[in-house]
């Protein structure tokens, strides 16, 4: 009887078993499939539109390079605001910090960071660099509002890679008569490396794909090539956005065109992070 | 005591407390230059806080606050004067884990003297060559210094950790449990080393197993912490034979026989 009844209850684990990896497969799969999809669309729908031409040329003549170029410069922009701030940021909390309410408070200013809406930051960065400072709408007003988006992004990774390095190694440095910086410096940002550079690279290239930052902050619809940081310029998510909307001569052609181009970049430069970090990696094991 | 040999301590009445919990109280002991003093106890006895005591590296922790007074060559470290930092170059460390950097054999070696500002390339070399043999490395890895350390194992990465505690030429050299995370035959090597070590520097070692201690150390001392309400202290402290064969304390003898602990 109650073998009976074992064996029925072994069935029954059996079957929940069989159905939930069937289950959490499926949603595996779904988003498999979606990514697929994704790309697989994009590629049908864009690749026809790529040709030297339309990625070096103006857009009277239907191409894309301001674009190209603007978007170039506006990440470039934000890396130089976002990485120092944000890497030095996490170091200090990382590192240097006292547990405690100022501490605490510095976390909590971070994680609301990281939930702002991206067009809130547009408003933020139209506010307080393109009137406040009067950088008017520029590549400088577009970095800077990027760079706010991007930190928590940056500093969340940073802080995550320099805790994966061991406590032991930076005893090892005290013990040796290396002060918090050295220590710092020598053992542990080289260790945290890695980490650092890939978190950061996504970082960036989520603001490379940003529209709402840069409308009210640095972008201008025909934009000439820029020639200083206070110029306006164009972007290619930007480009997307107006080609797009065009009521009267919507252009297909050009928008997966610029689609394809804005993820193909960002995807590139993902690959390179991950290759640079799966070698770095292999050398540092713990 | 008064000696003309560098690195020995004399520790008063000292204290550590870790916020406002008192973990260790009351020790007073000197330590023999160029002898190795063994530290022995049970788990929490308050061994590893008082060793990390000798270079400050309780003040790394936070809020750590040590009381009493500990001399090295007469000197007060915990006096406004001195450099913690500067400290532990005269007083190093090695650790219960090995704990190389991931660099080469040679920049783990050469980390402590290019930290005190050693840039000449034959200096460090000649430095490197001298600490690894201390360590009783050299003959291993002699020919590939450019090695990762990581490559090496358990045991070589254990003595590597000690070279580069040698290599910025300290009077002392501390060591928690550095033999407990190794086989018998890397533990041997370690112990050997010390051995060899002694007539230059100043040993003082935590240790969990007791035939070590008794093999290897001239003095020995016992802490205990009897209960949760009072703070550790040191039991006894005497030559290593004594202690082992006729204690004066009977927790010495019921813990060196293996009653407890």
């Amino acid at each position: 009887m109650t073998r009976a009844r074992a064996r029925a209850r072994t069935r029954g684990a059996r079957i929940v078993e069989t159905v939930m990896k069937i289950v959490t497969g499926a949603a595996a799969a779904s988003v498999m499939l979606s990514a697929f999809a994704l790309l697989g669309y994009l590629l049908y729908r864009g690749l026809p539109s790529i040709s030297w031409s339309f990625l070096t040329s103006m857009p009277r003549d239907g191409g894309i390079f301001p674009a190209i170029v603007g978007t170039f410069w506006l990440t470039v922009g934000t890396a130089v605001f976002a990485l120092p701030i944000g890497i030095a940021a996490a170091i200090y909390l990382s590192e240097y910090a006292p547990r405690g309410a100022r501490t605490r408070l510095i976390r909590l200013s971070i994680a609301n960071m990281a939930g702002v809406p991206s067009i809130v930051y547009g408003l933020f960065g139209l506010a307080v660099f393109v009137m406040f400072f009067g950088f008017k709408i520029s590549m400088l007003s577009g970095a800077l509002t990027l760079a706010c988006l991007t930190l928590p992004v940056i500093i969340t990774a940073t802080e995550e890679a320099l805790r994966q390095v061991p406590q032991d190694l930076r005893q090892a440095s005290l013990a040796l008569g290396a002060t918090r910086w050295r220590t710092i410096y020598k053992v542990v940002l080289p260790a945290a490396a890695p980490g650092i550079v890939t978190g950061s690279i996504l970082g960036l290239s989520r603001a490379a794909g940003e529209t709402a930052p840069v409308l009210f902050t640095a972008v201008f619809f025909s934009a000439p090539l820029p020639s200083s940081p206070f110029d306006k310029v164009m972007a290619l998510p930007y480009h997307i956005y107006i080609m797009a909307t065009q009521p009267n001569r919507p252009q297909p052609a050009i928008v997966w065109g610029s689609a394809l181009v804005l993820v193909a970049g960002v995807t590139v430069i993902n690959i390179v992070a991950a290759a640079w970090r799966s070698r770095a990696r292999r050398k540092v094991t713990w | 005591m008064v000696s003309t040999q560098q690195g020995c301590f004399e520790l008063k009445d000292v204290s550590v407390a870790y916020g406002k919990e008192t973990a260790v109280a009351g020790v007073a002991m000197s330590i023999e230059p160029h002898s190795v003093t063994a530290l022995i106890g049970p788990s929490g006895c308050g061994k590893s806080t008082l060793l990390r005591c000798l270079n400050r590296m309780n003040d790394e922790l936070g809020d750590v606050h040590v009381g009493g007074t500990i001399l090295l060559d007469g000197e007060d470290i915990y006096h406004g004067d001195v450099d913690p930092v500067e400290l532990r170059s005269r007083v190093g460390q090695v650790f219960q884990r090995p704990n190389p950097f991931p660099m080469s054999i040679y920049d783990n070696v050469a980390y402590g003297p290019r930290t005190m500002g050693m840039r000449d390339r034959g200096e460090l070399e000649a430095l490197i060559e001298e600490s690894l043999r201390r360590a009783a490395l050299w003959d291993e890895v002699g020919g590939n210094l450019k090695k990762h350390a990581f490559e090496l194992s358990g045991g070589q990465q254990q003595r590597l950790c000690i070279a580069r505690a040698l290599a910025t030429k300290p009077e002392v050299l501390l060591m928690d449990e550095p033999a407990s995370a190794l086989d018998p035959i890397s533990s041997q090597m370690i112990e050997d080393t010390i051995a060899e070590l002694k007539s230059e520097v100043t040993i003082v070692i935590v240790t969990h197993n007791m035939q070590q201690a008794a093999r290897i150390s001239d003095r020995t001392a016992f802490m205990l912490r009897e209960s949760m309400e009072h703070p550790a202290g040191l039991v006894e402290i005497g030559d290593t034979r004594q202690m082992f064969t006729k204690p004066v304390d009977k927790r010495t003898e019921a813990y060196i026989t293996g009653r407890f602990g």
